[in-house]
């Protein structure tokens, strides 16, 4: 009799979704604290208890590295935490990073079917609070690993592709080695993305849990020039190795002025901001420039985190300076709308073309010109035309230029057999991270250039289990 | 972290340290460097490797104690230890037979150029060296290059010890004698490196110098060490260190490296302020990381 009455059930899809608390922008400006507070577990259950449970979730295929979503937010709806946060861990080793960084919007919140006549399911903050929850109430457990193998493997690069493939690899039973150039594991997420976006706390969590696991991590090891990839093989006695050194070359404009004091890579000023703590000069040892008037070339996340990272700083004013229109920003909606909040004065369709100095040689203004849309170019996005008599002067005192970054060399030019394509990125199977050179799998972005986090994470989980069959058979 | 098994002042206010970092020891080759941070929000700071001991697992660097960090280093001492040693990183020097190779050093400028100097000895060279100092005091490595040398010069800008004069005008005397110079190598003061350039290039003798930027990763990352050659933008920590001094852009690099003048001076005079404090309390008189005023 139970089974035939239908137990009533909430009506889903009238339950809006749940916003996440967070800082104002007038007080986050001045502070370097997380601006969301992330969501309460009575948010948390509402949010989850949204979720239609599709038979056929489109979610999971949007997700690089599938996470089982359906499964884990019925566990949230539940009020099972742990068990949620376990079940995410399945399949992805840093979900407390994905939960903040991930573009959701592109991907498992894309397909969802509560998104075609209202808003999807808030997968991504529901990620970030199961591993928040799990972390911040010392529920981690490490779960038991396979029997040793007897098999090397040396990754190279801390970052997300890098921690994954160790994080996969460690489970099966092999014996991992992570390779670290900087003096912290994290790469990017540690380097770069900025402490108001991704803790640095969440960070070396994250990568603490990947050790406990049982990899070993080597920090201060420049692989190319403390050691090359032949030396791992051959001298070191690792049986394969993962290359995953990321897009660590920022790329410049080359033109005048571009050399002045006060002009950086992003890279630079964020790896001073958030890896060697300029925010907290002269307690830290590393400054930046202190700056008033800023100006951040470019119109993607990096360039999001450079300008609200300035404005933490102390600038007055931050300007954005994008050749585009808003539309063909690449950087994620949630982080342009963030900017703006804070106050950061976007000077779309807007393109540098000199720098000017004063008589110490440091910057004091960027002359640009105004740019409009022609015809769509390469990349299907409108190409920028330079209208004629346009140009016109900012002040500044810092320039921070975001325009990418290209594949760093010191890996490729100094490992013979590895091929590269004409960018310098390695040539590695898409699915496989199979590089030329046997025994060689590489993935991130030194094999696809600058993306995200979690598509590194999606080409780790690939090269991984490709790893595993070659450990195991010794096929190539 | 990495173990300082020496620390030695060799001239006034210049230190030489051997630290224990097996894998650069290994690595190592004439003309790289290495960064070093001793403290968790201390900064990376690039040095030339002096010497390495393969056997020891050790690598020499000398430094002058300029800014804070340097300062902070020269009181490490046997028993304390850097946190990060990072290296080999930088091209190596190329050698081949050059024929006869003038060899400058002024300052501290002489220990990046003993490595260079002795290699290029060893590469089959007949090596003519100047080494310089503003004054007798601030002179090093005066014995290590005279026993690699087949002919040295010693300058003293004030005349308190051997020839008084700029290193130039020791150049300039090895060329009005008629020395086929294969190659000139000057390391030292941006200025000293210009003024070498500028000798040598009306000759059209090949001159290399070895640049010494500020750098945060030092692995390319970042291009805070950019600097002109010969029009374009070159990377020193990846590209160099060594550039052909006739193409180098010095007068940015010097703009350059003035860059956070205002803030080194903050740095230095909270160090300062420190050690009153603690003169003052008395704490200098025990403890084992405690400074001993490194013989000034």
């Amino acid at each position: 009799m139970a089974d035939a009455t239908p137990k009533p059930r909430p009506k889903r899809v009238s339950i809006p979704r749940q916003p996440m608390p967070e800082q104002p922008p007038q007080v986050r400006v001045g502070n370097f604290r997380e601006v969301p507070f992330g969501l309460t577990p009575d948010l948390a259950i509402l949010e989850a208890s949204r979720c239609t449970q599709c038979k056929n979730p489109q979610c999971v295929k949007g997700c690089p590295v599938s996470v089982q979503i359906p499964e884990f937010i019925d566990l949230v709806a539940k009020g099972k935490f742990i068990e949620a946060a376990r079940k995410i861990k399945e399949t992805n080793a840093l979900p407390a990073v994905c939960g903040r960084v991930c573009p959701q919007e592109e991907q498992c919140e894309s397909p969802c079917v509560l998104g075609k006549k209202g808003e999807p399911v808030a997968i991504g903050r529901l990620e970030r609070f199961v591993a928040d929850f799990e972390r911040v109430t010392g529920n981690v457990e490490i779960p038991e690993v396979g029997a040793p193998t007897g098999k090397r493997v040396a990754v190279v690069g801390a970052g997300p592709a890098g921690l994954t493939v160790a994080g996969d690899l460690v489970q099966i039973g092999h014996d991992v080695t992570i390779f670290e150039a900087l003096h912290k594991p994290g790469g990017v997420l540690m380097y770069g993305i900025p402490e108001f976006r991704l803790p640095k706390a969440v960070v070396q969590a994250e990568v603490d849990y990947i050790r406990k696991l049982g990899a070993k991590l080597e920090c201060n090891s420049v692989i190319g020039k403390s050691i090359t990839i032949d030396e791992l093989l051959d001298e070191e006695g690792f049986d394969a190795v993962f290359i995953g050194t990321g897009a660590g070359l920022p790329y410049f404009m080359n033109i005048p002025g571009e050399n002045l004091i006060g002009v950086y890579s992003a890279n630079e000023y964020l790896t001073r901001a958030n890896l060697m703590k300029a925010y907290l000069f002269p307690e830290s040892d590393t400054p930046l420039n202190k700056a008033t008037n800023v100006a951040v070339v470019g119109g993607g996340n990096v360039a999001m985190d450079a300008a609200r990272t300035a404005k933490r700083m102390g600038a007055k004013n931050v300007y954005l300076v994008y050749r585009r229109s808003k539309k063909e920003m690449p950087a994620r909606v949630e982080e342009v709308h963030h900017a703006e909040e804070e106050g950061i004065e976007f000077h779309l369709l807007t393109n540098p073309i000199t720098y000017h100095g004063d008589d110490e040689s440091r910057v004091i203004a960027v002359e640009c010109q105004k740019m409009e849309l022609g015809e769509p170019d390469a990349s299907g996005r409108r190409r920028p035309v330079v209208i004629k008599g346009s140009e016109f002067k900012l002040t500044v005192d810092t320039v921070i230029v975001s325009i990418g970054n290209g594949a760093n060399p010191l890996v490729p030019s100094t490992t013979p057999g590895l091929d590269t394509n004409k960018w310098g990125n390695i040539l590695a199977d898409q699915e496989t991270g199979k590089t030329s050179k046997k025994g060689v799998f590489a993935g991130g972005d030194i094999v696809i250039g600058a993306a995200t986090v979690i598509l590194a994470m999606g080409a780790g989980r690939k090269a991984a289990a490709a790893m595993h069959e070659y450990l195991k058979t010794g096929a190539w | 972290m990495f173990p300082i098994l020496e620390t030695k002042e060799i001239a006034k206010n210049v230190y030489l340290q051997r630290i224990q970092a097996p894998r650069v020891a290994k690595k190592r080759k004439a003309g790289q460097f290495l960064v070093l941070r001793h403290s968790e929000n201390g900064e990376r700071i690039p040095l030339t490797i002096v010497s390495s001991d393969a056997g020891e697992g050790s690598v020499t660097i000398i430094f002058q104690a300029v800014g804070k960090s340097t300062t902070e280093f020269a009181r490490m001492k046997p028993g304390d230890a850097y946190l990060d040693v990072v290296g080999p990183l930088g091209l190596a020097t190329h050698i081949e037979k050059f024929g006869t190779v003038v060899g400058i050093g002024g300052g501290i400028g002489a220990a990046p150029l003993l490595p260079i100097a002795t290699a290029i000895k060893e590469g089959g060279n007949r090596l003519l060296s100047i080494v310089g100092a503003r004054t007798k005091d601030l002179l090093i490595l005066e014995d290590e290059m005279r026993a690699i040398s087949d002919e040295i010069v010693i300058t003293t800008d004030d005349g308190s010890y051997a020839k008084k004069g700029f290193v130039t005008t020791a150049l300039q005397e090895f060329i009005d004698r008629g020395e086929k110079i294969g190659l000139c190598i000057a390391i030292g003061p941006v200025p000293m490196m210009r003024a070498v350039a500028e000798v040598t290039r009306p000759h059209g003798i090949k001159t290399m110098v070895s640049l010494n930027p500020i750098m945060v990763d030092a692995t390319g990352m970042c291009g805070a060490c950019r600097v002109t050659v010969g029009g374009t933008t070159k990377f020193v920590c990846v590209d160099g260190p060594e550039f052909d001094g006739h193409q180098v852009d010095f007068k940015e690099l010097v703009m350059r490296n003035r860059a956070y003048l205002r803030e080194e001076k903050v740095a230095m005079e909270r160090i300062e302020q420190k050690e009153r404090i603690e003169h003052k309390d008395g704490k200098c008189m025990g403890g084992a990381a405690v400074p001993e005023g490194g013989g000034n």
